[in-house]
């Protein structure tokens, strides 16, 4: 088999990108709610800090992947490897930024003890890493169950979340800093529920680069 | 010419408004088994591209269209090739006329060493046409329909050689549609050409394909990407994947088809 050197090395240059991204996402994911469960604004802040070096790792991307496409004239399943390595990249990059918000909160929590310990919140986050990890590893491994596997947990994530609501808008706060604590915690499950949905959107990517056609996994 | 039908039925596809037929083609050169059971309808008013790698058998399949390979010694077909329904192998017809109705364009650009003028004119004056009227006419209207009239209209008299490559190639269209084809068979036609030369016979193409049928063979998946409506694409004599050019070029049935215009062939 004749070997494409220049351009297979560009698109395995392309996943490398993208897994050092959803790395980055995960630990962002898991340094953001540590921040949150503890009040460590120190630890928040670093998450922010980061963030600009998610966003250059999706430049980068977007520059090999334009690159490819001018020089090597794909088509069939490689074109598509690239655009879905742009949309991808894009959901990562919104998984990050979501991330940096769930910091945010964390930091306008700094000097407050927390109402109840945060339990729920925790358990959405831990799927939801699993779900930023397992959506890079189906697009690594074109592999479709995987990614069908997103659309159950996203399920679950969104079960939890409907809980925390419940819970979060029943509750009788003792003071208004509660009930704006309450509020934030709110946020926060719209976060990660968020960055759920993101993670699906990037098993439907990899559905599209190997069978060409776009389920919906978010429904 | 051997003229019977042999092997089992294949798996094909049936397309409307077929100008032509080929049916169970089998080719042969002496022993050498060129062309395999090709079964293909190609469309009318319609660019359709041939592609695959050297020797797979496009260019002999586009030589069948218009009995050129009649005039390669041991040549033997069997199956049945119809153009508008008719037979062409048939006895009955006349393969001068044929040539007239379906026109070829080479790869290498060959005008006669004659004026511009009596290049376009040769084929109308071999068919009867001597009224000069009518002559300057033809003239003019397939010049125009090779976007090449403007370029030369105040200089018919010169030598056609004295045009450069892409005028040429132009030039040797422009010769073909003077007899008025129904077809045009183009083999690797911009493989001899620079780019921007290229460029423009695919332009031409373009606004071709309303009135006349195109069948192109070219070693360029690109332009065969760019300029046909329809791509087939041959192995080793056989017919692997026919479809739109824009089903083939991004979802592909075969994966053979796949690896070939991914440039992942060998």
């Amino acid at each position: 088999m004749i070997r494409r050197v220049e351009f297979d090395e560009g698109l395995n240059e392309l996943k490398t990108l993208l897994l050092d991204m959803g790395d980055h996402v995960e630990r962002a994911i898991e340094a953001a709610m540590r921040a949150l469960r503890t009040v460590d604004g120190e630890a928040a802040r670093k998450v922010i800090g980061e963030d600009p070096e998610l966003n250059r790792l999706e430049e980068r991307i977007v520059d090999l992947g334009t690159r490819l496409i001018a020089t090597q004239q794909p088509v069939a399943r490689d074109l598509r490897r690239i655009l879905v390595a742009f949309r991808i990249s894009n959901d990562l990059e919104r998984m990050g930024d979501l991330a940096v918000d769930i910091a945010k909160a964390a930091l306008r929590l700094e000097g407050q003890e927390l109402i109840k310990p945060l339990v729920d919140l925790p358990k959405m986050a831990e799927i939801v890493q699993t779900m930023t990890r397992e959506s890079i590893r189906s697009f690594l491994h074109e592999n479709v169950d995987l990614a069908y596997k997103m659309a159950r947990d996203d399920d679950t994530v969104d079960a939890i979340y409907g809980a925390v609501l419940q819970e979060l808008f029943t509750l009788r706060p003792a003071s208004a800093r509660d009930s704006s604590q309450a509020m934030l915690l709110c946020f926060v499950g719209r976060y990660l529920e968020r960055i759920a949905d993101h993670a699906t959107n990037i098993g439907e990517s990899v559905v599209y680069l190997v069978t060409n056609r776009r389920p919906d996994l978010n429904r | 010419m051997a003229m019977t039908t042999a092997s089992p039925e294949p798996a094909h596809a049936r397309t409307a408004r077929a100008l032509i037929e080929i049916d169970r083609l089998n080719l042969y050169y002496g022993d050498f088994h060129a062309l395999k059971n090709v079964t293909l309808d190609i469309p009318e008013r319609a660019v359709t591209a041939f592609i695959g790698p050297s020797g797979c058998g496009k260019s002999t399949l586009l030589r069948t269209l218009n009995r050129m390979n009649d005039l390669i010694p041991g040549t033997r077909i069997e199956g049945r090739i119809a153009i508008a329904g008719t037979d062409i192998y048939s006895p009955e017809v006349d393969v001068e006329t044929l040539r007239k109705k379906v026109g070829m364009v080479f790869q290498q650009p060959n005008p006669f060493p004659k004026s511009i003028y009596d290049n376009v004119a040769y084929g109308p004056r071999l068919h009867g046409i001597r009224k000069k009227s009518r002559l300057d006419e033809i003239v003019e209207s397939s010049l125009r329909a090779a976007a090449l009239w403007n370029e030369v209209k105040d200089q018919l008299k010169r030598s056609a050689l004295s045009l450069s490559g892409g005028q040429q190639q132009r030039l040797c269209i422009a010769r073909a549609l003077a007899v008025e084809p129904d077809i045009l068979l183009m083999d690797e036609a911009t493989s001899a050409l620079d780019p921007i030369s290229t460029l423009k016979i695919e332009e031409l193409v373009h606004q071709l394909k309303s009135r006349y049928t195109i069948v192109m063979v070219t070693h360029n998946m690109h332009q065969a990407a760019r300029v046909s409506d329809r791509t087939v694409f041959f192995l080793n004599g056989e017919v692997i994947e026919s479809a739109d050019t824009e089903k083939l070029f991004s979802n592909p049935s075969d994966s053979r088809t796949e690896d070939y215009i991914s440039g992942r062939f060998g």
